[in-house]
């Protein structure tokens, strides 16, 4: 009966054809018909008129788009340097399996199990100018508050604060589970070289997160792009558009103003930018698995 | 100085760094509880007061009291919960196809699966609400669940799992004439126990924190989840006089996923360890 193991048939597909339904309908589908739809001017009400590129041609002359691409991209550099190296640092200072390291890795953790929904509620409360604690801080001391939230320079940088507050925990466990890995016996010969701290982190642990340091980089700036929640909830995208990001472009355009035709086409160049980081981290994957 | 306490010099260093950051990492949600304590005719006046008391659990009582907000925790572990179910089941089948089973096109299936690692949602959301319009989905149980399950990533760590499992156990059961789906079902899925508690803790999570596709699809008050429930009340933000009331709410919603990640703590690090080693 070995050769039934082997056998090539038709009805093994049957195990996968249920997941595949679900992708074809959910995901393909849409996918492609969304790149179709970013070929027209389409409103809700089915109204549909082939206009070739001219949605793209327009996104390139939309001072509002323009302005959206040019935020997410600030977001982006905002938050990614912090998110890769603050993580870092507490993953090291993390390191042990004691109770108390489990504490702390609970308490860095914690804030990433929350819903935007409440991240921005609590953010709020923190950020605003009557009554948030930052104000209120602001005032005992004898200073006026910061309109963290009010003034177009600032907007970005509280977003920006707000995400890595919400963020940091899953590139700490990421770390934590690299320097897991890095192999004990080499700490022991360092112990023995009695080679001091900071020269151990710089010519072993560094080097051995090298890889793990890239991947959360990467992974981040894919994560970043796709900032939507904290504005649309806390600014909707003001001052004057200072904090719109492009899925926030997208979702007015779309869900808002219903032209559909117009957000699809938005939609399309914020997946060629994430598509393109996605092909870097998967090159920078697979070039490990090679050497290694 | 002597090598110990060198040592135990750093080790003080590490402790209060980490106190202090542990702090400021804690003090948002220290002020949203204290604020959640507060009468919220006291909290017009000044949210300074909340420092000090009188504190009154008053807002809590009236979350009590309020039925939408338990119908929105209700509607939320309806959806999380059947998309988990889902997930794990469709990713199961599909990664012991992949893995151990011989179809025609199953290599070029497998990375055409793959490729949906790479899809954001915002590429496809806009259709996709189209299509549940058509099919009147929308503001519907189904309308919250299906497109979760969509989702690549279960497929990929379960293909990979099962991979990982010796050829020797199936082809020993298929001697002993058992059918495809018994080897399947008594002899791997058992081993698999440790990849299911993983994607069932990721996959819970985010379908519990999921905001943008219930803010679209769920537009009545009475199908909201949690999420999307806490986003229609501080939309009238400024005009609230609640405040303290409102972070009741806000201290209620994170209650169910704190607690959940709490109690499973030790195996969100295993989960995170397990994906990263992937």
């Amino acid at each position: 009966m070995g050769a039934r193991a082997a056998s090539r048939q038709w009805s093994n597909a049957l195990f996968v054809a249920p997941y595949l339904i679900a992708y074809l309908c959910l995901l393909i589908f849409p996918l492609v018909s969304g790149m179709g739809l970013s070929l027209f001017k389409a409103d809700l009400f089915g109204g549909r008129e082939f206009v070739g590129l001219e949605n793209f041609a327009r996104l390139f002359k939309d001072t509002v788009f323009l302005q959206s691409v040019a935020n997410t991209f600030y977001f982006v550099l905002l938050t990614v340097p912090p998110l890769t190296v603050i993580p870092l640092f507490l993953a090291l200072l993390l390191n042990r399996s004691d109770r108390t390291a489990a504490i702390f890795r609970g308490v860095f953790f914690s804030s990433s199990v929350l819903s935007v929904t409440i991240v921005t509620l609590i953010w709020r409360m923190i950020l605003m100018t009557e009554g948030g604690l930052a104000a209120n801080i602001r005032h005992a001391m004898g200073f006026d508050a910061i309109p963290f939230l009010s003034d177009p320079n600032l907007v970005m940088i509280s977003m920006a604060i707000i995400t890595v507050w919400w963020c940091l925990g899953l590139p700490m466990m990421l770390y934590l589970s690299a320097l897991q890995q890095v192999p004990q016996d080499i700490y022991e010969a360092a112990e023995l070289d009695n080679s001091g701290w900071f020269r151990t982190l710089w010519s072993i642990t560094l080097p051995a997160l090298s890889r793990t340091v890239i991947l959360v980089a990467i992974f981040q700036c894919v994560l970043q792009f796709q900032l939507f929640g904290q504005p649309q909830l806390i600014t909707q995208g003001g001052p004057n558009g200072a904090s719109r990001p492009i899925v926030l472009f997208i979702f007015e355009v779309g869900f808002r103003r219903w032209d559909i035709g117009y957000a699809a086409a938005a939609s399309q160049i914020l997946f060629g930018i994430i598509l393109l980081a996605t092909l870097i981290q998967y090159f920078v994957t697979s070039r490990k698995q090679v050497s290694s | 100085m002597s090598h110990a306490s060198h040592k135990s010099l750093r080790n003080t260093l590490v402790l209060v760094t980490l106190i202090v950051l542990g702090f400021i990492m804690l003090i948002p949600l220290i002020w949203t509880v204290l604020l959640s304590l507060k009468a919220n005719g006291e909290l017009m006046r000044s949210t300074a007061n909340a420092f000090h008391g009188p504190y009154t659990l008053e807002n809590y009582i009236d979350i009590l009291n309020n039925s939408s907000v338990f119908r929105w925790l209700m509607n939320s572990v309806i959806v999380s919960g059947l998309t988990t179910l889902g997930v794990l089941v469709l990713s199961s089948l599909a990664g012991y196809g992949f893995a151990r089973l011989d179809f025609p096109g199953r290599d070029k299936l497998f990375l055409f699966v793959l490729f949906g690692l790479a899809i954001p949602e915002q590429a496809v959301i806009i259709t996709r609400h189209q299509l549940f319009t058509a099919l009147h989905l929308h503001n519907s149980y189904p309308g919250l669940i299906l497109p979760g399950l969509a989702a690549p990533f279960g497929v990929f760590l379960m293909t990979q799992y099962f991979r990982a499992i010796p050829k020797e156990l199936d082809e020993a059961a298929l001697l002993d004439n058992a059918s495809r789906f018994q080897v399947f079902w008594k002899v791997l899925l058992p081993l698999t126990l440790p990849a299911q508690a993983t994607l069932g803790i990721f996959t819970f999570l985010a379908s519990w924190n999921e905001y943008w596709w219930p803010l679209i699809s769920a537009t009545r008050s009475e199908m909201f989840t949690l999420t999307v429930g806490l986003a229609a009340s501080q939309i009238n933000f400024a005009q609230t006089s609640g405040l303290g009331y409102l972070m009741t709410q806000a201290v209620f919603a994170a209650t169910p996923i704190l607690v959940v990640y709490i109690i499973f703590q030790k195996y969100i690090v295993k989960a995170v360890s397990g994906a990263a080693a992937r």
